[in-house]
């Protein structure tokens, strides 16, 4: 859906050029949720700004639906803009203006005939669960509710993309949660293919299928949702991944540890499998549990657990063996012999 | 100095005459530079860098333009555009002929005020109209105006004020007004009664303008 081709965004500062995206490729297909991570300055703004030439990539191309927007001229621009919605961290509303007509404005902006417009923002309205807001001025929402105003103004026009600029950074987390539902739910029954781009890794947990980590305006690591948390390439990842399901021990109970320490990763249906008590039956090992969880990731589960291994050096090896064989994976954290 | 009572009720017709003189300038004044500001404020908004009209040279020329009649001392002005109000006029005496330079200066000065108020939007409201694909004249109608409304209405109230200022000053060549009766009695006669009701008139304009305007201002800001 969309395709992003060696793209890079210089910026003309009084202090010379700045880069804010350098050669970024990325592929988002048709229909799935497309998280892009990073802290701030990291080029993941810049970047979700260029899909919808907000900001004019430097080099490089960006095509949206078959079409390569970087040689669109304005008018024509204008147009494919209607077919990719945007949202962001700070709503963006027209405060003068009613909910009514800030949805309105999109829908005027397709040229819409004026007698269909009303029954469509309230369609828009009751799809957001807000249509007892119809006619108040935003200033009298709250934050959650003026996201959704800004949901429904950016698929007004039944769009095939929506970018959300850190679209829940500025909610409480209930409210968070509540928002990312609703993405969920356009996603999954309109099909509109969501970049999302974000600093919270909860977000992508909860609704991203696949992923980029930004660093310095480049891609460092980039695949499906569920294989990065089980499998962290880079450091800044895990870094990220650690935010959110993190196995950090305390030095007091790192320093009692004699055996060896071991994570154990068990991803999708294994979790639920017994494996760590057959091979404690197995071999002649003692485990002992220091960290562990089974977390969801788009309703996957992964386990990871972090246990201390007690025994000779042959059968501990033989046990991590045996668990790596019955397709769990093990990291071996610190070597006890 | 002197203030007599019955002197003011003996003026009262003058009075009258010159205050109706005073309110014609202002509005002739105001509606023109309600006309001509505000669009050329507009433009020089969104012509500026980064905008959505982006164009360096009319943003330039325009801003020069803007500068330049801003510069000049409005005592000046009111002389140097005698041709163009005979042209308009018939005459460069009178409140009619008072209202072309007065006009004239309020324009880039209402220009500039309405700029100012375009600049306090939150750049995130026009990227957002322009991600929903409006047109540039959209945008200037459905969120420009609107958001920027509260500050062009005190904007206005400004330049009111400083039109009553100048529209006084407009009296040195005959202009009428209450600024010409303070002129003609108050300084040439030495006639204290007259300046003094007319300095009080003009103060008493000035805050009833600045009140009214700051409620309606207050009063559209949803």
């Amino acid at each position: 859906m969309i395709n992003i081709n060696h793209l890079s965004k210089v910026y003309q500062t009084k202090k010379g050029e700045v880069s804010g995206v350098n050669n970024v490729s990325l592929t988002i297909n048709e229909g799935e949720i497309y998280g892009i991570v990073g802290y701030s300055g990291a080029g993941k703004s810049s970047l979700v700004r260029c899909i919808n030439l907000l900001e004019r990539p430097t080099k490089g191309n960006i095509t949206v639906d078959g079409v390569d927007l970087t040689k669109l001229k304005s008018e024509k621009l204008r147009q494919a803009r209607l077919k990719i919605g945007m949202i962001f961290q700070h709503f963006n509303l027209v405060s003068q203006k009613t909910v009514f007509e800030n949805i309105a404005f999109s829908l005027k902006a397709a040229k819409v005939p004026s007698n269909q417009i009303a029954s469509r923002v309230e369609e828009l309205l009751a799809m957001v669960g807000l249509s007892d807001k119809r006619d108040v001025y935003p200033g009298q929402l709250s934050g959650g509710q003026k996201q959704r105003v800004g949901i429904a103004r950016a698929l007004a026009n039944d769009p095939k993309v929506l970018l959300c600029d850190e679209a829940t950074s500025a909610l409480d987390p209930t409210t968070t949660k509540s928002i990312l539902q609703l993405l969920k739910k356009i996603n999954k029954e309109m099909n509109i293919t969501i970049v999302l781009i974000t600093h919270e890794m909860d977000v992508v947990k909860e609704i991203c299928h696949r992923m980029a980590i930004m660093q310095a305006g480049k891609v460092v690591e980039e695949g499906d949702v569920y294989e990065i948390f089980a499998s962290p390439k880079n450091e800044l990842t895990r870094e990220f991944i650690s935010s959110v399901i993190s196995f950090d021990l305390p030095a007091h109970v790192l320093e009692k540890v004699t055996g060896t320490l071991v994570k154990v990763i068990f991803k999708g249906e294994i979790a639920g499998e017994s494996i760590i008590s057959d091979m404690v039956q197995k071999f002649k090992v003692k485990g002992n549990f220091l960290h562990g969880s089974i977390d969801y990731i788009q309703d996957a589960p992964l386990g990871i657990f972090v246990m201390e291994l007690n025994g000779e050096k042959n059968e501990v090896s033989k046990a991590i063996q045996y668990i790596e064989n019955r397709s769990a994976h093990v990291e071996v954290i610190k070597d006890g012999i | 100095m002197e203030f007599d009572v019955n002197h003011i009720i003996e003026l009262i017709p003058e009075l009258n005459t010159a205050f109706l003189q005073t309110l014609y300038m202002i509005s002739v004044g105001l509606l023109v530079a309600v006309i001509f500001g505000l669009p050329i404020g507009i433009l020089i908004f969104v012509t500026d860098k980064g905008l959505f009209l982006q164009n360096r040279f009319v943003n330039q020329i325009v801003g020069f333009i803007v500068n330049m009649i801003r510069s000049i001392p409005f005592i000046i002005l009111l002389v140097a555009l005698i041709p163009l109000t005979i042209k308009l006029t018939g005459s460069t005496i009178g409140p009619k002929a008072a209202s072309v330079p007065l006009s004239v200066a309020a324009i880039p000065f209402f220009a500039r005020l309405v700029e100012t108020s375009l600049r306090k939007i939150e750049y995130g409201v026009i990227e957002a109209a322009i991600a929903a694909g409006g047109t540039p004249w959209m945008i200037i109608k459905d969120v420009l105006l609107p958001e920027a409304k509260s500050g062009i209405i005190s904007g206005i109230t400004i330049t009111v004020v400083s039109l009553v200022g100048t529209s006084a000053m407009a009296g040195v060549v005959g202009g009428g007004g209450i600024g010409d009766l303070a002129i003609r009695f108050g300084y040439y006669r030495y006639d204290d009664t007259i300046m003094i009701t007319t300095v009080v008139i003009l103060i008493v304009l000035v805050q009833l303008i600045q009140i009214i305007g700051d409620k309606i201002a207050k009063a559209v800001n949803k």
